[in-house]
């Protein structure tokens, strides 16, 4: 469980984050919405200690974050940056991915075997004597993800998996993340790609200049107009095109296409029925 | 902690008389700040030249940031001052060369605090350097900030993989910076790839005579300023050369034994 | 008039067996606004490169068959020399700006040129006033936004008064909302000077609504051409392009037999085919 409790940061004078309150239960799926800025990586590096509060407490399975060292939590809560440039050093992707493993003392053996499932689940295992740095934008990700994957963390956290990813990449990434999750993992994302979101439908809690500017299902906060469009967010097409079209008996809050698709077409069914 | 450092020296645009101010009277007071630190070795007036600094940090408001750069350089100070004292120097005239390092870093720290790196290569350009030299030095100054961060941003995320920078001895600990280092440098090699792209497509160097939209030019305060400084650095000089100083030298020091 | 027009184009990166672009025609009108999309790896930034001869000038490798931008053989020509004629807005706004004010970063490329003095303040101010950021005027590149940066870097091109801008990906590190603003502002510039725009892009719900023309790429070669409407209504999605979300409801819709007459882009197009639907169907 991640509680975060009255949490203040600021870095340099500036107020970063305004008294936060959240409660992650184990294996929830939540995803951290908000505008470039509104303090979204800042608060994820607080859940593995790299970030410590100004005030208040982070509290990951009851232990604050005070009082471990970033190594020891990072071995709970998985973090896995943005840019997979930031990391990648090894000569090829079975050392990279076996990193993590080697600083956390596991036995050769253990490493071999956990380093080979996860390229095999990520689809990366006919890399694995490859450099990292000869592999493509997409694949870079993927490693820098089974590299934080690796060590089996209770809670997984990603921060902004879907920038630089293609519409078929994005589509893998989601299935991977939804399954991680059934799995019984935690799983925080930190995006602002809407439609990402609706597609996974995960939790929301939305973030704006520092502070939780709402938090509830991804339809009850992603069909609110105005909430959406605070947090220097787009609001889904179809939501708005459900909207546009609410006079007629449309919801809304149906955010996903192949809903709206349903919806549409028991309305054109209703109508025949009539006229017969 | 070395980042703080380098806060010290980063240029933030505030509007202030000073930040205002000509570059070049700036590069004038410190480099005579320079001048007379090295000319003298009395305590005092190495003293003198650090409080002298003060009224202009104030008024730049860049109090935060410059002791920032003090406290960055204050290991090396500490280094400086226990190699000159266990070599045999007196206690006062250790003192005063650990002085005087912070005056260097005060007096450049005070420069780079308020100076543009546009200004400086504005600067070098009128010492009649070669364009594309002067742009390569405001462009490395106007980096420095950018790298640190990302520096920062890799060792985030290797410690996010339960890399401990601190643990084992010296050998030990630089091994473990190779993890820091194989990105830094590759994204280094990415960003100027990137960085020479943008510079062809913004025909970089294509016309010999280019003219800067802004130039420099010196205001009254410019000029009050700079003749100000030629006239305290010509007395310092004076008073170096020809009118001796009470020392304070008490001639403490470490007994010969310890030596 | 053709200003852009690619011949059989076939280019391969020095060290690399395979062709990142292969056999490419293509042909484009002054005044155009084509918007490139395709998987990662499909060729499109290969292609940008070429319309302003960072290939093959900056990057080695061989070229096959050619290209003419505005006449000129990339072939035999520099991107400096170019850059009067194409503007190149990149990816990552960090590493295009090189000043840190935002007036003399957008002076920077007219400078370069050569221009006297007045005829240099005459386009930053032009150039700031089009892109809307004449009021950041004295800001540091690091005091702005992604989106406030990337507009900078528009406004840096705009400045050298070329015939052709080309984007690559401009809104991929940027929050939706500024990336909206970001492909308004570059559809705006049309109604300012008679520019063509070449936007390679992700985000098609965003571009989609202002494109000519719509150009998927995979593996090397165009795919599918053609106005939005009609390539959406097409295979794209079969590709793995991922084409606005309304424009996929409808071809769902379709498949299930309910054809509502056309493939929208917009959200007024999409609102009015349905209510004009339902209506009908009532009556």
């Amino acid at each position: 469980m991640i509680e975060v409790k009255g949490l203040y940061f600021s870095y340099d004078g500036n107020e970063v984050l305004h008294n936060i309150n959240i409660t992650i239960h184990d294996g929830e799926f939540i995803a951290i919405m908000g505008e470039n800025g509104a303090g979204k990586t800042t608060l994820i590096k607080h859940f593995n200690g790299l970030l410590k509060p100004s005030k208040g407490e982070v509290l990951i399975d009851g232990v604050s974050t005070r009082e471990a060292t970033v190594a020891s939590l990072s071995r709970k809560v998985g973090l896995v940056f943005q840019n997979p440039d930031h990391q990648l050093f090894s000569e090829t992707v079975f050392q990279e991915v076996a990193f993590s493993m080697r600083n956390y003392g596991y036995p050769e053996e253990t490493i071999r075997r956990r380093v080979n499932f996860i390229l095999e689940t990520l689809d990366l295992r006919s890399y694995a004597e490859t450099s990292p740095f000869m592999l493509s934008g997409g694949e870079r990700k993927r490693v820098a993800l089974a590299s934080i994957l690796v060590s089996d963390p209770k809670h997984i956290v990603l921060d902004e998996p879907t920038i630089g990813q293609d519409h078929q990449q994005k589509e893998k990434l989601k299935n991977f993340i939804v399954q991680m999750n059934t799995q019984g993992r935690t799983v925080i994302i930190v995006t602002h790609d809407v439609e990402f979101v609706v597609e996974c439908r995960p939790k929301v809690i939305l973030l704006s200049k520092g502070s939780i500017l709402a938090e509830g299902s991804y339809d009850e906060i992603l069909s609110d107009e105005d909430l959406v469009r605070r947090a220097s967010l787009v609001p889904p097409q179809i939501g708005l095109l459900m909207s546009s079209l609410r006079d007629l008996g449309f919801n809304p809050a149906t955010l996903d296409v192949y809903q709206a698709k349903s919806a549409i077409e028991k309305r054109l069914l209703s109508n025949v029925s009539k006229t017969l | 902690m070395s980042l703080k450092l380098f806060e010290g020296f980063r240029f933030t645009g505030k509007r202030t008389p000073i930040h205002r101010m000509d570059p070049r009277p700036k590069l004038l007071i410190a480099s005579s700040i320079f001048l007379l630190s090295i000319l003298f070795t009395n305590i005092i007036v190495l003293l003198i030249l650090l409080i002298a600094q003060l009224p202009l940090i104030y008024l730049a408001k860049s109090l935060r940031r410059w002791s920032n750069s003090l406290r960055g350089g204050a290991v090396l100070a500490t280094l400086i001052f226990i190699m000159n004292f266990l070599t045999g120097s007196t206690l006062v005239f250790s003192l005063s060369m650990t002085l005087r390092f912070l005056v260097l870093i005060s007096a450049f720290s005070l420069f780079f605090l308020t100076t543009s790196p546009d200004d400086l290569g504005l600067v070098l350009e009128r010492l009649h350097l070669p364009y594309t030299l002067s742009f390569t030095f405001t462009t490395a100054v106007r980096l420095v900030p950018t790298v640190a961060l990302e520096a920062q941003t890799i060792v985030d995320a290797q410690r996010s993989r339960g890399l401990e920078l601190d643990r084992g001895n010296i050998i030990e600990r630089l091994r473990r910076h190779i993890p820091i280092l194989i990105p830094l440098i590759v994204s280094a090699i990415r960003r100027s790839t990137e960085l020479a792209e943008a510079l062809e497509s913004r025909a970089f160097g294509s016309c010999e005579n280019r003219e800067s939209l802004i130039t420099l030019s010196m205001k009254w305060t410019d000029y009050f300023v700079a003749i100000a400084t030629i006239i305290i650095l010509l007395v310092g000089i004076f008073v170096r050369l020809w009118i001796p100083l009470p020392s304070l030298d008490e001639s403490i020091r470490l007994p010969s034994i310890w030596v | 008039m053709i200003v852009i027009k690619a011949q059989d184009l076939t280019f391969t990166y020095s060290g690399s067996k395979k062709p990142a672009i292969e056999n490419l025609n293509l042909e484009v009108k002054e005044g155009e606004f084509i918007v490139i999309t395709g998987p990662s790896g499909c060729g499109k930034t290969t292609f940008a490169r070429c319309l302003n001869a960072l290939i093959p000038s900056f990057y080695r490798g061989e070229m096959k068959g050619f290209i003419l931008v505005l006449g000129m053989d990339i072939s035999k020509s520099t991107t400096s020399q170019l850059s009067k004629y194409v503007g190149f807005v990149f990816q990552n706004p960090e590493n295009q700006l090189f000043s840190l004010s935002v007036e003399r970063d957008v002076a920077f490329g007219p400078e370069n040129l050569g221009l006297p003095r007045e005829e240099v303040r005459r386009r930053v101010e032009w150039a700031m006033k089009v892109t809307g950021i004449t009021h950041l005027r004295h800001a540091a590149p690091y005091e702005l936004s992604g989106g406030q940066q990337q507009r900078v870097a528009i406004a840096s091109i705009l400045a050298m008064k070329p015939k052709i801008i080309v984007l690559d990906e401009p809104t991929s590190f940027l929050d939706p909302l500024s990336a909206h603003q970001i492909i308004e502002t570059v559809s705006n510039l049309r109604s300012e000077m008679e520019i063509t725009i070449i936007l390679i892009e992700h985000r098609l719900d965003l571009a989609s609504r202002y494109a000519d023309r719509v150009i998927i790429m995979d593996r090397g070669r165009i795919i599918l051409e053609g106005p939005p409407s009609k390539v959406y209504g097409e295979d794209a999605e079969a590709i793995g392009v991922g084409i606005p979300k309304i424009s996929l409801l409808f071809n769902l819709l379709k498949r299930e037999g309910y054809d509502l007459g056309c493939t929208p882009v917009t959200l007024e197009e999409a609102t009015q085919a349905i209510r004009r639907r339902i209506m009908d169907d009532r009556s």
